[in-house]
């Protein structure tokens, strides 16, 4: 009665190639999703302005979100740990105006960026330890990052503190041109924060640890990975990107100013889901982080461009998040039902 | 080395030293002994099954074992040497590793990385992915499966997730391998295929245990078992020696206790209208194609080892699980029971066997919990006034004998018995017709159980119908009228509790020996 012809589920199709590919990144899809839709913003407004797609338009978008992009960087570690940090546009207006001060009483640039980015740390830390060590919800910690921050910002000035040091000012008035290209120092510290990222979460035990934490924290705890360090950590390496971020911004609008940064970290969390990465951890990549921040300064470009109002960015914005939401929800439904 | 030369089936086992033994091994949750003092041994290039129903203490001694629960008394001994491991990872660091039966690996990573993870090969300061893709290619054509190692794990089925698991716990030194239900996701071929390696291990001197609740496969690939009952040690038996039926009896244990029965009249059924009829019941694996029949006022006892179906025929007829074929007729009519609140609307309750986790709320009061689910069926615009609810509640407390009987009181803070008549009071509550409690008696005190088997038969002398699910067969013959016996997700059959004995039902219950060469292609 019992047979042995039980045929294995017949899903390899005709194309191996193809097949091998999606066993190994099926998780690449929503950021190819993000790719698209960017690249159909670019073919869409090209068409429709005729000159936006330009040498100095696409140099400007790495110029004017070169801190977001930093910020991405940092929440990109964090989510995928299934954590969220909402402390890092206020860690970073807190840094960028302790670093204006700082230069104001001329403390020299060597010394004063340092500190700032262990600044950036220390808060990282805390809510890290709170996290790991207290047990604390994510939101929570970093919700308590985020009042700490806002309020030292204050302390040190209620307003703004221009920038006269001339290392700073160089780090954004510097223009490496390629004919109609450029790139500012700012612009490249973004790159390379990418860069640097995407080793690390892609070929390092760390940072497929952090993955690791985010599929199952117990798995990875069995699995004799270090999970309190690592969880941490990358609540410090949020910290520290939001110090970088302090600096960028101070360099690229020539001063502090104790009101920057307000909701910024949601605009760094939209970027890092749009860009592919799952809230609930366990998926996501660095570079989609990157795409999601292009996707997000096209579309205030597009806005500016139509000379509509830049209330729109944020509708837009949201309308797409919802979008990337479900879409991913669908994806993890639909593996989930394979399994 | 220790289990060279060493045989399997013929050697003399017995003189080998243990790889790993475990001697008054006691842990304590509260006040109640999951394990009281048990010996448990493994030799090496053994095959070691550890067999109990739920609650027996398996799941307990294989935290001891490897490193997730600390002993509250009694030493582990790992060849020869005592040990104590503060965590699963030390104790795989000795060479104990296990398979988890809910696969604990990472579905979002790549096979190769759920199998070297924590010790992979370095490179330049980064993990070396095409070493480690390569080292698993061949850990997992040891184990005969041809899967692309760099492909993401949860893209595969269930069953390639527990054979790279168990690729992951043999490609480190692996003295004591701990595989926990490891074939409830895996087919014919695929247990045809982990039985080869584990085979094949056991010839390395590994010391193998098998914890399934599948018999048959406990019989074919076990040499030696251990059994557990309320966590203490029945005995260590030689699987070649006891027979199943033997090895049921051990496994629920036999009480000297008189069987009551309970005085019906059988002629009084034979005019009194089918409450229940379903046919074809069919719910995944777990419950296939299994009729039921109930009438008003009946016990209808459920007989069934762990595993048999007897939580998924309980679940179905609930309302809680969708039927995926089937039909259940209430009174001649069909009826979908899409959710509990459903079936709670046409009088059918369901009572879990997972007292504290879906049953009693255990933050809120003793009259909280009974008027729950019949403040829920109004509607909570239609509120109880609480003069009534505090009328209600005492009037169940007391019919019920709940102890103490404080209204006020934290249900969280009574003990099993109470608790389990605070769910009983709630669903009575509803005043249903149908009443499906499934282990009811599941560790709680002898009082309370006589207390629950002795209302359950007083309730249908009322004229309410009850399924009445449990481990212990002298309780299942004891309370219902008639008994369904279930094996493999099947009703076996459906006898008058008078027409069976103890013995015929573990029979039926453990499957014939005879019957067990099917299945050898």
């Amino acid at each position: 009665m019992t047979t042995m012809e039980i045929a294995p589920p017949e899903r390899a199709a005709k194309n191996p190639g193809l097949q091998t590919f999606l066993g190994r990144h099926a998780s690449l899809m929503p950021t190819f999703a993000a790719l698209a839709i960017l690249i159909l913003l670019f073919v869409g407004a090209q068409i429709y302005f005729g000159n936006f797609i330009s040498a100095r338009n696409i140099s400007a978008l790495l110029l004017d979100n070169a801190y977001l992009l930093i910020l991405a960087v940092g929440m990109t570690f964090v989510i995928v740990t299934g954590g969220i940090d909402l402390s890092v546009g206020s860690v970073m207006a807190f840094t960028g105006i302790l670093l204006a001060k700082m230069l104001g009483t001329g403390i020299p640039a060597v010394v004063a960026v340092p500190t700032i980015l262990v600044g950036g740390a220390v808060i990282g830390l805390l809510i890290g330890v709170l996290v790991q060590y207290f047990n604390v919800q994510p939101f929570i910690a970093s919700l308590a990052g985020l009042f700490l921050a806002r309020g030292l910002a204050y302390v040190v000035s209620l307003s703004s503190i221009k920038v006269e040091d001339t290392s700073l000012l160089w780090l954004q008035s510097t223009r490496l041109k390629v004919g109609d290209w450029y790139i500012t120092p700012t612009g490249i510290i973004a790159l390379l924060v990418v860069v640097v990222g995407a080793l690390v979460m892609q070929f390092t035990r760390f940072g497929r640890t952090i993955y690791a934490i985010g599929g199952s924290e117990s798995s990875a705890h069995l699995m004799g990975l270090n999970v309190a360090r690592t969880k941490v950590m990358v609540y410090v390496i949020s910290g520290v990107c939001a110090g970088l971020a302090g600096l960028v911004l101070t360099a690229y609008t020539g001063a502090g100013y104790p009101r920057n940064g307000i909701g910024t970290e949601l605009d760094a969390i939209a970027a890092v889901v749009i860009g592919g990465t799952l809230l609930t951890g366990g998926r996501g990549y660095v570079l989609g982080s990157m795409i999601g921040v292009f996707v997000y300064g096209s579309i205030t470009t597009v806005i500016s461009f139509m000379g509509a109002e830049q209330s729109w960015t944020r509708i837009i914005v949201g309308s797409l998040l919802l979008l990337f939401i479900v879409v991913q929800r669908a994806i993890v439904a639909r593996s989930e039902r394979r399994r | 080395m220790p289990g060279q030369g060493f045989t399997g089936h013929n050697g003399r086992m017995d003189q080998a030293p243990p790889l790993l033994e475990l001697a008054g091994a006691t842990v304590r949750f509260g006040a109640d002994a999951a394990l009281d003092n048990v010996d448990f041994r493994m030799l090496p290039g053994e095959v070691h099954s550890l067999i109990g129903e739920n609650g027996a203490g398996k799941s307990t001694l294989i935290k001891a074992i490897t490193g997730a629960l600390p002993l509250d008394a009694g030493v582990l001994t790992l060849e020869g040497e005592v040990r104590h491991f503060a965590s699963p990872h030390d104790a795989q660091l000795a060479g104990i590793s296990t398979v988890y039966q809910e696969i604990e690996l990472l579905p979002n990573l790549s096979v190769a990385e759920n199998i070297y993870l924590g010790r992979e090969p370095r490179r330049f300061g980064g993990v070396d992915a095409r070493a480690m893709r390569r080292d698993a290619r061949a850990v997992l054509s040891e184990l005969g499966l041809d899967i692309d190692p760099a492909s993401i794990l949860g893209t595969h089925a269930l069953a390639v997730q527990q054979l790279v698991a168990i690729a992951r716990a043999i490609s480190t030194e692996v003295k004591v391998l701990v595989l926990d239900e490891p074939t409830s996701s895996l087919d014919l071929d695929e247990v045809a295929e982990l039985f080869r390696v584990i085979r094949e291990l056991k010839q390395r001197g590994v010391a193998i245990l098998f914890v399934s609740h599948f018999l048959d496969q406990v019989y074919e690939i076990c040499d030696r078992l251990t059994v557990l009952r309320d966590g203490k040690l029945v005995g260590e038996f030689r699987t070649d020696e006891l027979l199943r039926i033997d090895l049921v009896h051990k496994m629920l244990g036999h009480e000297a206790a008189e069987i009551r029965g309970r005085q019906r009249e059988p002629a009084a059924q034979a005019d009194v209208q089918a409450l229940v009829s379903a046919r074809g019941v069919t719910v995944g694996t777990g419950i296939v194609d299994a009729d039921v029949d109930l009438v008003e006022g009946e016990v209808l006892g459920v007989a069934g080892l762990l595993g048999s179906g007897r939580t998924e025929l309980a679940r179905a007829i609930g309302g809680i699980d969708q039927l995926q074929a089937g039909v259940i007729r209430i009174e001649q009519k069909d009826r979908h029971l899409g959710s509990p609140a459903q079936a709670m609307s046409i009088g059918i309750v369901y009572s879990s066997e997972n007292r504290r986790t879906e049953g009693i709320v255990s933050e809120l009061s003793v009259q909280e919990n009974i008027t729950l689910a019949l403040q829920a069926q109004k509607g909570f615009f239609r509120r109880i006034k609480p003069a009534r609810q505090r009328e209600l509640a005492a009037s169940w407390v007391e019919a019920l004998g709940i102890r103490p009987p404080d209204l006020d009181r934290r249900a969280g803070t009574l003990s099993g018995g109470n608790q389990q008549k605070l769910m009983l009071a709630r669903l009575l509550a509803l005043a249903p017709r149908l009443l499906v409690l499934d282990e009811p008696t599941r560790g709680i005190d002898v009082g309370a159980k006589a207390d629950i088997q002795n209302l359950v038969g007083e309730l249908a002398d009322n004229g309410l119908s009850v399924m009445f699910i449990s481990a212990e067969l002298e309780e299942v013959l004891r309370v219902g009228d008639r008994v369904a016996i279930l094996r493999d997700g099947r009703v076996v059959e459906t006898r008058s509790s008078a027409d069976v004995t103890v013995d015929s039902v573990l029979a039926l219950v453990a499957r014939p020996d005879e019957s067990e060469s099917e299945g050898e292609a």
